[in-house]
């Protein structure tokens, strides 16, 4: 029996967890497994989590503004440790510009403040289903 | 692919146990690929809010000096939509920042027992890859107690004050599994009570088995718990026990397995999980003849 | 028509001859109007929703007693509240630069922001703190830094209030140790700490020790200063974020309280008097879209705190059960679609704070919700204060909106939920135990899970986000922080390693260790390894290696 597995992840020091844990509600509502790291994790930690549980697709969460840095070095370890065909999404107070050169970096998708909970949904399943 | 040489590749211990986790038969075919081994599952159970995941995260750590070990943390789906949480990676920080301890999450997927319906592959998987010790974590809810038994080699029950265990666990008749008990959250009142309770308890039913008080937020009393978890496994090494229990482990990985098979080719009959515990009862009942 | 029972039957008679007829023809916009904390809202209310206890004991008068109307009895009268905009980013000298014009435009208070590393105990060279130098607030490694924050601010002239928790201690120290070298006495020093920890484990996220550990050094806090810092707020107690992590109004108050309950139990327990740190006590707290259920909120709290502090903690002095607080605008209401719309947002939630009582007020930038403000947005803010103060005259009589049958049965409602779960709280065994227990997340997390699916479900609409969209392009001019900034902190970092003397550094953190393993007060031993030019992150980790460090509560 096959399951979606998520990774939601809160690289980073901040410690805003609101969002990251609705997200990881609704998707378990939309018949997901979730795996949930907590707070502070490092990139090495959350490229470790992605491979130990194998997961579909990696979700970041990022409110400091320190996403630019993070993103980078989670996809460089991915590549490293070849997981990186998983697909990343960024949640997160994300300037614009920011989100174009994330998307150039490799992350999938990016969704700012506002962003419905199905819009997240139906974007995860579509990457997944590809 | 040399033993050593999968157990040190995570990426491939993890791909694989994901094809076991969604395809039987697949399952099947890759454990049969790899030769037999022999490797020890320490399960742990108890109560919701005992600190089981810490202190699973301690044993882990203690037993990764000496052993390759992994942990299997099982979390409930949810009945409705099949989703699920697993959090078990939050209180596991030494075995998450180890690069000895692979760590694996799991949901129960709506298995009657509690525990996985693909849990005896994975772990056979694990122990045929080069692990030595397999640490399965319950849900610690519902009947994952009594599966844990047939699953684990030695089980460890973790109870701590403040949740009703002294009460709940008798009514329960939780303490018939278990074959060591941590009084765990040694620090609060009520500790030393239950230990002391716990033993009576046992000791009324005939079994006399070790308690251990034990604070898995600071690491009191966890050394001992190991010594104590390496030493029933030694012992059961010694006295050929343990192959009673692989045979029991392959046993009711079988019947699992039968069980899988004919719940989702037949998932609208109603009758057979009652049928499921028919079985399980006659294989009970011929074991102990 | 005076006698309440006649206007009740009077009020039954008008909604069936008049209402209902109406409502056949014409049904209302929804089939039920529900308050935030999901209570329902009557088409009309009347003097038979008023306080059943009275005026007198439900309201009293402005300066009295419960305090319903206000803590002072003049209020606005007599000058209008501290308009104090959180400001921080960068480096010191940057963030020096930000305050002096602040202060040049009339802002009459600081308010530092400071970045993740320094409010997590991590100097800017770990590398826990890659990426995050300067992001959120201003860097802050050593006393050294905080020397050039406050260079050319006269500490005594200025009330400074600091956004700091689990490493309060250490920031205060150096915030003392400035003022000795501009020739300011400790005791001349006013301003506040946040110093909040409960709320971090509950919504915030900047914890590091286990709560016993954090609960010593808050104390160590308050006894130290209650000597030698008599006019400075030693704590915030903070409902903001908890607003933020999701929670309604009535968990705002609820869940705030009982961290201000635990924390004077905690004090009390250390052997202060109630009667006198209870002036020091300050709260903080959200002020969000519903404007009159937010008014009733702050009246509420007001009133709830003064009867905790009187019937709780036996408080004779009735300057100790007053509920002073600080306001800041909802972060999580603005929007990113459409962020001009932010401006109006922010002035009615700011004229919520007003009409409600606030002693000082922090209004967000419109931009917030992109990225940090910039100085145009932020002056925009504090403009909008400035409006609400001198033009719009709410501030010429004391509550003007007390007596409003709604917002005093608004006020009664509210007071009443929180009171519920203060019971809650008890009965599990204090707040400390339902946090770590992550019993106030879990309830908090439902709110929050809730609200979103009602936004989705549109029966919340947010204008620009569900309704009345338009297309856009969401750029726009945002502040950046030059990725030089690390590199920079970590260079002044270890020069000041260089240059100080090692010897006695050690010396002061050998000497913390021992204290922290012990049970004396912590505080002047830190200010004492402040003044050696021992770093926030040496400070922290000494103390880490002691207390070990708190692991969050899982509640998915």
């Amino acid at each position: 029996m096959k399951r979606v597995k998520v990774l939601v992840a809160k690289p980073g020091l901040d410690g805003h967890d609101r969002g990251a844990k609705v997200v990881a509600m609704a998707l378990r509502d939309a018949g997901m497994e979730v795996i949930y790291t907590g707070l502070r994790q490092s990139a090495d930690e959350v490229v470790k989590a992605a491979l130990q549980e194998d997961v579909d697709i990696i979700g970041l969460s990022i409110l400091s503004g320190a996403h630019m840095r993070i993103c980078e070095k989670v996809l460089n370890l991915m590549k490293e440790k070849g997981i990186d065909e998983k697909p990343v999404f960024v949640g997160g107070i994300i300037p614009a510009e920011d989100a174009l050169e994330l998307k150039k970096m490799g992350i999938l998708e990016v969704f700012g403040p506002g962003t419905p909970l199905k819009a997240i949904v139906d974007s995860i399943k579509g990457a997944v289903d590809k | 692919m040399s033993e050593r040489l999968f157990y040190a590749n995570q990426l491939a211990i993890s791909r694989t146990l994901t094809r076991i986790e969604n395809d039987r038969s697949v399952a099947r075919e890759i454990i049969g690929s790899l030769e037999e081994r022999d490797y020890h599952v320490v399960g742990i159970t108890g109560s919701p809010g005992a600190g089981k995941s810490t202190l699973t995260d301690r044993l882990a750590l203690l037993s990764s000096k000496e052993k390759r070990t992994a942990i299997i943390a099982i979390d409930p789906s949810s009945p409705f939509t099949g989703g699920a949480f697993l959090g078990d990676r939050i209180r596991m920080k030494s075995s998450t920042k180890s690069e000895e301890i692979f760590v694996r999450s799991m949901a129960s997927r709506g298995k009657v027992g509690g525990l996985s319906p693909s849990i005896y592959d994975a772990v056979e998987f694990l122990g045929r890859s080069g692990f030595d010790r397999v640490f399965v974590e319950t849900v610690g809810a519902g009947q994952s107690e009594t599966d844990i038994e047939n699953l684990a080699d030695v089980v460890l029950l973790v109870l701590a004050p403040g949740l009703g265990d002294d009460v709940q666990t008798m009514k329960a008749g939780i303490m018939e599994i278990g074959d060591i008990f941590a009084v765990n959250k040694m620090d609060l009142p009520g500790a030393s009570q239950l230990a002391t309770r716990t033993g009576a308890i046992l000791e009324m039913s005939g079994r006399e088995l070790p308690i251990i008080l034990t604070n898995s937020i600071n690491g009191q009393g966890v050394e001992e718990l190991h010594n104590l978890i390496e030493k029933a496994l030694g012992e059961l090494d010694i006295s050929g026990a343990i192959e009673e229990k692989r045979r029991r482990r392959t046993l009711y990985n079988n019947l699992n397995s039968v069980y899988q098979i004919i719940k989702e080719d037949f998932s609208e009959n109603a009758k057979l999980e009652e049928l499921m515990n028919y079985l399980l009862e006659n294989r009970r009942l011929s074991d102990e003849s | 028509m005076n006698n309440p029972e006649n206007l009740k039957k009077v009020k039954e008679e008008w909604k069936e001859k008049k209402v209902l007829p109406l409502l056949r023809k014409f049904p209302e916009r929804k089939s039920q109007f529900k308050t935030s904390f999901d209570g329902d809202i009557d088409i009309l209310y009347t003097p038979e929703d008023l306080p059943p206890d009275g005026y007198d004991q439900a309201l009293g008068f402005p300066g009295q007693y419960p305090f319903t109307r206000g803590v002072q009895p003049t209020m606005y009268r007599g000058r209008f509240w501290t308009m104090r905009q959180y400001a921080g980013f960068g480096t010191a000298e940057e963030s020096n630069e930000r305050y002096r014009y602040l202060l040049s435009q009339g802002q009459t208070g600081l308010s530092v922001a400071f970045d993740l590393p320094t409010q997590i105990g991590y100097d800017s060279d770990d590398q826990m703190a890659e990426g995050e130098v300067g992001k959120v607030g201003v860097a802050i490694d050593s006393l050294e830094d905080m020397e050039v924050l406050f260079e050319g601010i006269p500490l005594d002239k200025v009330s400074t209030s600091m956004t700091i928790n689990s490493t309060a201690a250490i920031l205060l120290a150096m915030y003392i140790a400035v003022g000795e070298k501009q020739g300011v006495d400790p005791s001349r020093l006013t301003g506040t700490i946040q110093n909040d920890i409960l709320k971090e484990y509950i919504a915030r996220g900047t914890y590091i020790f286990p709560p016993d550990a954090s609960m010593r050094l808050i104390t160590d806090i308050f006894e130290y200063c209650s000597k030698a810092l008599p006019d400075f707020n030693t704590i915030s107690i903070s409902g903001y974020h908890i607003r933020e992590a999701g929670a309604d109004a009535a968990q705002e108050v609820a869940f705030t309280l009982a961290d201000g309950i635990a924390y004077v139990e905690s004090a009390i327990k250390a052997g202060l008097d109630p009667n006198v740190f209870g002036k020091r006590l300050s709260f903080f707290f959200n002020s969000h879209n519903n404007f009159l259920e937010e008014i009733a909120k702050f009246r509420a709290a007001r009133r709830l705190w003064a009867k905790i502090m009187k019937d709780r903690f036996g408080v004779t002095d009735e300057k100790a059960m007053m509920l002073r607080f600080h306001t800041q605008t909802g972060g999580s209401t603005l929007t990113a679609q459409q962020p001009m719309n932010n401006i109006i947002r922010v002035a009615f939630q700011a004229l919520a704070a007003v009409l409600g009582g606030t002693q000082s007020l922090h209004t967000n930038s419109f931009d917030e919700a992109l990225g940090l403000p910039t100085q145009d947005s932020v002056t925009i803010a504090l403009r909008t204060q400035q409006i609400i103060a001198c033009e719009t005259g709410v501030t010429d009589t004391v509550d003007p909106v007390g007596g409003s049958y709604y917002v005093e049965n608004l006020t009664d409602r509210i007071e009443k939920l929180a009171l519920d779960y203060l019971q809650k709280i008890d009965d599990l065994g204090g707040m400390v135990k339902a946090v770590q227990e992550g019993y106030i997340q879990k309830e908090i997390l439902n709110t929050a899970y809730n609200y979103q699916l009602k936004v989705e479900r549109e029966e919340q609409v947010i204008v620009g986000v569900n309704q009345y969209l338009s297309d856009e392009n969401l750029k726009k001019d945002i502040l950046k922080i030059d990725p030089v900034i690390e590199e920079k902190q970590r260079n002044k970092l270890a020069a000041l390693k260089r240059r100080r003397n090692s010897q006695v550094v050690e010396e002061a953190l050998k000497e913390l260790k021992k204290a922290a393993l012990g049970s004396e007060n912590l505080f002047p031993i830190i200010l004492n390894a402040v003044k050696s030019y021992a770093t926030l992150g040496e400070i922290s980790n000494t103390l880490r290696d002691v207390f070990g460090e708190y692991t969050e509560a899982v509640i998915l």
